[in-house]
């Protein structure tokens, strides 16, 4: 590469990095900046918008509610769908393609579109079964299919299940034993990935909840823009935190150099998930 | 003795056990498969039906009901926004890979930039429009500051709560979805085919015009027609940041389910839901087989 072009191909770099870097960073930074602004023009920084926080039941509420639901529709994943594709791998290997393209479908079918079919099934819910804002579990966990299985699927890849369920089988153990014992402490960091990719979703859930009238923490926010813009931007920049907190946490778990191609196949499926 | 005891061979060898646990293989996969019916799959067959039932029965109402102008607007809005944005998003995304994959590839930068881009393409809904009204809206850092320094971003109107408001906030999530989808392809390219290109005598217009252009044309395509699905199918977004009507696709399906009014129309969203779900469904389609031809060359 001749020296000229070297030097044009790094002021191009430059610039896009800095073109970008500011568009990206500008709305961020002004969230700060406007949740912590005071009454006037010319009063002094305040944390109270911060404070206040705590101090909204309806808001406090919302926030529980989206973190049981976050921590409901992982266990519900974990214990749906890692039983399922063992099983399908060591026994139904035919049922393989079926399966994955029933939990890469919700890509698909956009939430705006699935939320007019489940107006009737949660109306019925609601009358039979409970009104309560944890059964868009229910949902959620459907929601969190692609994500959740493109990570297990790595996860179950990573290791040789046949050997080590045969062995297993062969030493007189039940199939709850390979599972529970044998191939689970295997797979840990995929577990734990899938799980917190969950919570990731789940709390940035807006659309289903908000069409079927259940108040959780997206929801609650978008209705407090309306009365106290500052309060609600900062709810929205702690979400923000706590789900890149998240992802930081995933990316730490597993190895540097497989997991970072991983991460980008995981977040390229992630576009169905705008909502 | 031989003769009785053929039978029993018979028996033994014959597939009963392999036939019971086969059956039994397939109650182990009935768990999933009941739950994706009842939460996946039977809300979509509620769509799809419920776009042909009316008030009295079996209809195609729902269907003709469509071409009312207000109907006719929001999913034209949507398709201009959707391919607004996946232009602005494909192209800049493109730029954008282009400076991350000429760089170090084990480089700091670049694992900083696909980290950033994982989080900022699941980054929309609530949050996203609160930060651009904290940015450019009526009391936004930059309106604000801009208005000190004698100019006035709204003087030809409210932008930011209209269409172009909405193209300027997808952009937001459709170029980190670019780089990710768009990084592998670039990745792909060699730089001894430059080299190759510049011994016959050819100049970056050649290598880009007859090597690298054809090569990704796929791959950026493919990227365009993932973003163009994206946008379409958004709803969160918009919702945040316009309170009222219903200007693309998917507000106008939201505010007919649930008309605060009581003229709330089941069946009329559901129609508007099939449109769509079959617009992104076609679209997704047509990435698969991008996909497959990027895949072809580039690895």
């Amino acid at each position: 590469m001749s020296r000229s072009r070297r030097l044009k191909l790094q002021v191009f770099r430059v610039i896009v990095f800095l073109v970008f870097g500011a568009f990206f960073l500008v709305p961020i930074g002004a969230m700060f900046e406007f949740s912590t602004r005071g009454n006037t023009d010319t009063a002094p920084r305040t944390l109270s918008a911060w404070q206040t926080i705590f101090q909204t039941p309806d808001l406090v509420a919302a926030i529980l509610a989206s973190l049981a639901l976050a921590v409901i529709t992982s266990a519900g994943m974990l214990v749906l769908l890692v039983p399922t594709m063992i099983w399908v791998r060591l026994r139904l290997p035919r049922l393989n393609r079926v399966v994955e393209f029933l939990c890469l479908l919700p890509l698909t079918i956009p939430a705006i579109v699935l939320v007019a079919g489940l107006a009737p099934e949660y109306r019925w819910l609601s009358i039979n079964v409970s009104e309560s804002i944890l059964t868009l579990a229910f949902v959620y966990l459907v929601l969190v299919l692609p994500y959740t299985y493109r990570t297990l699927h790595a996860g179950l890849a990573a290791i040789d299940v046949k050997t080590l369920s045969e062995a297993a089988r062969s030493l007189g153990a039940g199939w709850a034993t390979v599972m529970g014992r044998i191939i689970v402490p295997n797979m840990w960091s995929a577990l734990l990935n899938a799980a917190l990719l969950s919570v990731a979703v789940v709390l940035g859930e807006f659309t289903i909840a908000n069409l079927l009238n259940y108040v959780n923490l997206q929801v609650a926010i978008a209705l407090l823009g309306r009365a106290n813009a500052g309060v609600s931007i900062a709810v929205a920049v702690a979400s923000l935190m706590f789900a890149f907190i998240l992802l930081v946490i995933l990316s730490f778990f597993g190895r540097p150099r497989a997991r970072v191609a991983q991460l980008e196949a995981d977040t390229t499926l992630s576009w169905g998930q705008k909502t | 003795m031989t003769v009785a005891a053929k039978p029993l061979v018979e028996t033994a060898a014959r597939p009963l056990g392999g036939g019971r646990r086969f059956s039994l293989d397939w109650l182990g996969a009935v768990p999933f498969l009941a739950y994706v019916g009842v939460f996946l799959l039977l809300p979509t067959a509620i769509v799809v039906g419920g776009s042909f039932v009316g008030p009295n029965g079996l209809t195609l109402s729902n269907l003709t009901a469509m071409n009312k102008p207000f109907i006719v607007g929001a999913f034209v809005n949507s398709v201009v926004l959707s391919a607004g944005s996946a232009i602005i998003g494909a192209v800049l995304g493109a730029v954008l890979a282009y400076a991350v994959v000429t760089g170090n590839p084990d480089g700091v930068l670049r694992r900083l930039v696909t980290s950033a881009c994982g989080v900022l393409a699941q980054f929309g809904g609530v949050t996203l429009a609160f930060a651009f009204i904290a940015t450019i809206g009526f009391e936004g850092f930059i309106t604000i500051w801009l208005k000190q320094h004698g100019i006035n971003i709204y003087a030809n109107g409210i932008w930011l709560f209209q269409l172009s408001g909405l193209l300027l906030v997808y952009t937001y999530f459709q170029i980190p979805l670019m780089v990710l989808v768009f990084l592998p392809a670039l990745d792909g390219i060699r730089p001894q085919w430059r080299e190759a290109t510049e011994s016959l005598g050819g100049a970056t217009w050649h290598y880009w015009r007859y090597v690298a252009g054809p090569l990704l044309a796929p791959a950026f395509f493919g990227g365009l027609l993932l973003l163009f699905a994206n946008s379409f199918s958004a709803y969160a977004t918009a919702a945040a940041l316009i309170n009222q009507g219903s200007i693309i696709a998917s507000l106008l399906i939201a505010n007919t389910l649930t008309s605060e009014v009581g003229l709330a129309q089941p069946g009329l969203a559901s129609a508007l839901a099939l449109v769509m779900v079959i617009v992104v469904a076609i679209v997704m389609v047509l990435y698969t087989v991008l996909q497959q031809r990027t895949a072809r060359w580039l690895q």
